[in-house]
């Protein structure tokens, strides 16, 4: 299940941004999203989900649970 | 080991020939009362600091007390990521009346914010100094912090550019700090004991992971002082600010003063914890409760001797523009820059900086004049005085118009910067209300006088009820000359009999945001 910003609670501060190995998050009106397609929960990448890890408000950066787990290569 | 010692043996000779007045004004005083130690003090301000770091900090307001009275600086919000989350800070905060890190209305791209540097270097030629704090971590946003100092470099290049940093990315940025001419680098360090700094800090994200608890709190203090010995190393001067956390870190952060002494900080900036339910920190929701000022002044008291202390600090935004305590900030929109048309005149700014010099040297010589006055004489006595001034070392504000209060200790040796408070406007659209009066006098209510430039019969008399001295006479004069001059009369009416030396009580650090926009 990929990662999902609640954009009422984005204080936009982009810490998330940059520390995404997949580069699927950017700035959209003010907030920070994740384009679901793109990410894979950083499997592969890191032991920890770097957007959520570094989420300044939390409850902010959470799992999407409306969609499938990440199915790609681990 | 020799780079090591070399900037804090500078540090040193300078506290031991006891001319740091350029800091922390009267350094020594109270060790010693000769009268030729005095008037080697009150020499210009340079005293026995080595030129090179003279040169650094003689017009940066933020390093200087003394310079703080005469050049402005600016902050420019490029770097809004962080990499740790502190108790006593909320991200989600924007407050437009308020004065405190991480308080921004706007953030800017490192272009727009070099443009800003153009605008407002130009508008107000006393800015000498621009610095990255946040509203995030500087040094968690690497790339906009350089690339804005670079771009600043190139179109104000006698800006003095400085950061300020949690400490936690530090050591991995060194080099690059040290080749973009940074000479300036604040580190807030709030302990030295992981065990405290579990109760400050929730969490932290180091090498990609988040880190709790003791084991955070170690992993960022070994990063800290690591960053500091790097810094000090190179010759860079570093400010170190902590929080004062009444219960968790007050009696600790003696031990942190010695750990930042020992490994060449310049300047150490103890600033009292700001924590109003309103502001949404951890601190803040969970009752945790501010210094009063008498508690920060008794933790500065003990940290001074061996390194400097900063007084004068206001704990200002991360976009504030100006000098320090008269915010600008609103003038400089995005906006309105965009609009500006810049045209950066670096002879023109260097012919202000000329002058501004020689009203220092104006400022040096009266205050020198009037301690040789009262050179000699011996007197228990030492009391606060609260000034209302704009800037240039004057007194030079109205009661009704001061935003905030600087607080000076007189004594026979002298008169010593200690503080300022920030109050709202006693008079706000011609009317003048008096619950804020009442908040005005719990602001100065250890102060023995008030110095302004001009006050209203109301307010006068009600701070003469409460027992502080509104002092109009000195209006428009150099602050300390006035100081002392007043200082004199005062103990010169004890003697008489006309009036009766009583200790004040405590007074209050302002904790909300300001009621009323300036």
């Amino acid at each position: 299940m990929p990662f999902k910003i609640i954009s009422a609670q984005c204080t936009s501060c982009s810490a998330c941004e940059s520390l995404c190995p997949n580069v699927a998050i950017s700035e959209k009106a003010g907030s920070f999203i994740i384009e679901a397609k793109r990410c894979t929960e950083c499997i592969g990448y890191f032991d920890e989900p770097q957007c959520a890890a570094v989420c300044p408000v939390e409850g902010t950066c959470v799992i999407d649970t409306s969609l499938p787990r990440y199915q790609g290569p681990i | 080991m020799n780079a090591v010692a070399e900037p804090r043996k500078n540090v040193m000779a300078a506290e031991a020939g006891g001319k740091m007045r350029v800091i922390a004004d009267y350094k020594g005083g109270r060790s010693s009362s000769s009268s030729s130690k005095r008037s080697c003090e009150s020499r210009a301000a340079q005293g026995d600091l080595p030129s090179g770091i003279w040169d650094k900090i003689k017009n940066h307001p933020c390093y200087s007390e003394e310079a703080h009275h005469h050049y402005a600086r600016m902050h420019v919000a490029v770097a809004p990521a962080c990499n740790i989350q502190c108790n006593y800070c909320n991200r989600k905060y924007d407050c437009a009346n308020e004065s405190r890190p991480g308080v921004v209305s706007e953030k800017l791209t490192p272009e727009q914010a070099a443009r800003k540097v153009a605008a407002v270097a130009t508008s107000i030629p006393r800015l000498s100094v621009l610095g990255i704090a946040g509203p995030g971590d500087s040094m968690a946003n690497p790339k906009k912090t350089f690339k804005t100092f670079e771009l600043v470099a190139t179109v104000a290049p006698d800006i003095k550019l400085c950061l300020s940093t949690n400490g936690l990315d530090l050591p991995d940025h060194v080099d690059t700090i040290s080749r973009c001419k940074i000479d300036h680098v604040t580190i807030t360090i709030n302990m030295i004991d992981p065990e405290i700094g579990a109760r400050i800090y929730p969490w932290i994200f180091f090498n990609h992971r988040r880190y709790t608890g003791i084991e955070a709190a170690r992993i960022l203090t070994n990063r800290q002082l690591q960053g500091l010995e790097m810094l000090t190393n190179r010759g860079i001067l570093c400010k170190i600010n902590s929080v004062m956390i009444p219960g968790i870190n007050d009696q600790h952060l003696v031990e942190v003063n010695r750990a930042v002494k020992s490994r060449g900080a310049f300047l150490h900036n103890i600033m009292p914890l700001i924590s109003a339910p309103e502001h949404g920190t951890a601190f803040g929701l969970n009752g945790q409760r501010g210094p009063t000022a008498q508690e920060l002044k008794a933790l500065q008291d003990a940290c001074e001797g061996q390194i400097n202390m900063m007084r004068h600090c206001r704990q200002c935004r991360a976009d504030a523009i100006g000098l320090l305590g008269d915010d600008r900030r609103a003038e400089f929109t995005t906006e309105k820059i965009m609009a500006m048309d810049v045209e950066y005149d670096l002879k023109a700014r260097r012919a202000y900086h000329a002058k501004v010099e020689d009203e220092r040297e104006a400022q040096i010589a009266a205050r020198q004049e009037e301690l040789a006055k009262i050179a000699g004489e011996m007197d228990e006595i030492r009391l606060l005085a609260a000034v209302a001034t704009k800037g240039s070392g004057l007194i030079n504000e109205h009661f009704g118009h001061a935003k905030e209060f600087q607080i000076y200790e007189l004594s026979t040796l002298g008169v010593k910067f200690v503080g300022h408070r920030r109050v709202d406007l006693y008079c706000q659209g011609g009317y003048a209300e008096n619950d804020r009066l009442a908040s005005i006098i719990r602001a100065i209510n250890d102060c023995h006088a008030v110095f302004v430039a001009k006050i209203g019969s109301c307010p006068k008399l009600n701070l003469t009820n409460a027992g502080i001295e509104p002092v109009e006479k000195h209006a428009h004069e150099f602050i300390e000359k006035a100081a002392i001059a007043w200082f004199r009369s005062y103990l010169d009416r004890v003697k008489s009999g006309e009036i009766q030396h009583v200790q004040r009580g405590d007074a209050a650090i302002r904790q909300g945001p300001l009621i009323s926009a300036a």
